[in-house]
């Protein structure tokens, strides 16, 4: 018996042997509901060419670059962006990028508000976004207490009041550096994370909201024999005559 | 060189001098710090832009 090792093999080639195994359904429930091409659009409707769409993305990009120079600042630690020139740099990217992000998330938010979003089984969409904005809230508060500076001693000792006040400062105690840097390099940026991948995804999956509807044009009866703008002109004279 | 990135940054530094206590707006209860009422400003601004500016489509109408 000869074994062939020339013909290439694709191991993602679908046999029927495999198809009850978990792997191959869950494949093929994802590929059923987000296919490439809706994953990956070439192309958007006609609406979404407005300045007001773009934010979505832009809130994207600037979270790209928060998390990249969080991860740089989280190599070379406090004494690093404190101190030293280039850590000085990134840590004002890592801030201005945060201050871009929200800038640019709250006219995302506002602009999907006026459009209603959350129309045409949507309503999935706009609760990830909102659970989104109100984690990153939290997410920025977790990181003006790590910043290792009088700011953010300051912060802690005036928030304290307010967050046993809530009652959460039995879980969460804004004084302890230890547990508010864990907080906001692990377990924030993480739900955060998420939440917006599982927002974009669900953009893919329900479309771009379309807009309203224009209001109905009022019916204008063409009477016969009558050229249309004379009953167009008869019939604004009755309504203004009605009103 | 070190002469041109002190100019560099006393120029940059001196746009908006940060360097002081922050100025408050007190109208009522509300108060409110100048530079998050000056953000609140500029994204009313951007957000009625982005709707008013026409957006660049190669290729005229249809999906794009």
């Amino acid at each position: 018996m000869t074994i062939d090792t020339e013909t290439p093999v694709n191991p993602s080639a679908d046999l029927p042997e495999d198809a009850h195994q978990l792997t191959a359904k869950l494949r093929h429930a994802a590929v059923e509901a987000l296919p490439p091409q809706k994953l990956m659009p070439d192309r958007q409707p006609a609406y979404v060419a407005s300045w007001i769409y773009v934010f979505g993305i832009l809130t994207v990009s600037a979270l790209a670059v928060v998390i990249l120079t969080g991860i740089v600042l989280a190599i070379f630690g406090p004494n690093w962006w404190h101190v030293s020139t280039v850590g000085l740099f990134f840590n004002s990217l890592h801030l201005w990028s945060v201050e871009v992000f929200f800038f640019c998330m709250v006219v995302h938010l506002w602009g999907k508000f006026f459009m209603a979003a959350w129309r045409g089984r949507r309503r999935a969409t706009w609760v990830t976004g909102v659970i989104a904005f109100v984690i990153s809230v939290a997410t920025a508060f977790t990181g003006y207490l790590s910043q290792q500076n009088f700011d953010s001693q300051w912060i802690s000792t005036q928030a304290k009041d307010g967050i046993n006040s809530t009652g959460a400062g039995a879980i969460m105690n804004v004084t302890n550096f230890g547990q508010m840097i864990m907080w906001h390099i692990v377990l924030l940026p993480l739900v955060v994370g998420i939440l917006v991948g599982g927002h974009i995804l669900l953009v893919r999956l329900r479309g771009v909201v379309p807009p309203f509807a224009p209001p109905e044009q009022p019916a204008i009866e063409v009477k016969q024999g009558v050229p249309a703008d004379t009953a167009a002109t008869t019939a604004t004279a009755a309504s203004e005559v009605q009103a | 060189m070190q002469t041109l990135s002190a100019v560099m940054v006393h120029v940059l530094g001196s746009l908006i001098n940060l360097d002081h206590p922050g100025h408050y707006i007190n109208w009522g209860f509300i108060q409110i710090s100048v530079a998050n009422l000056t953000v609140i400003i500029l994204m009313v601004i951007v957000f009625i832009l982005a709707i008013l500016i026409p957006f660049h489509r190669p290729g005229g109408g249809g999906d794009r």
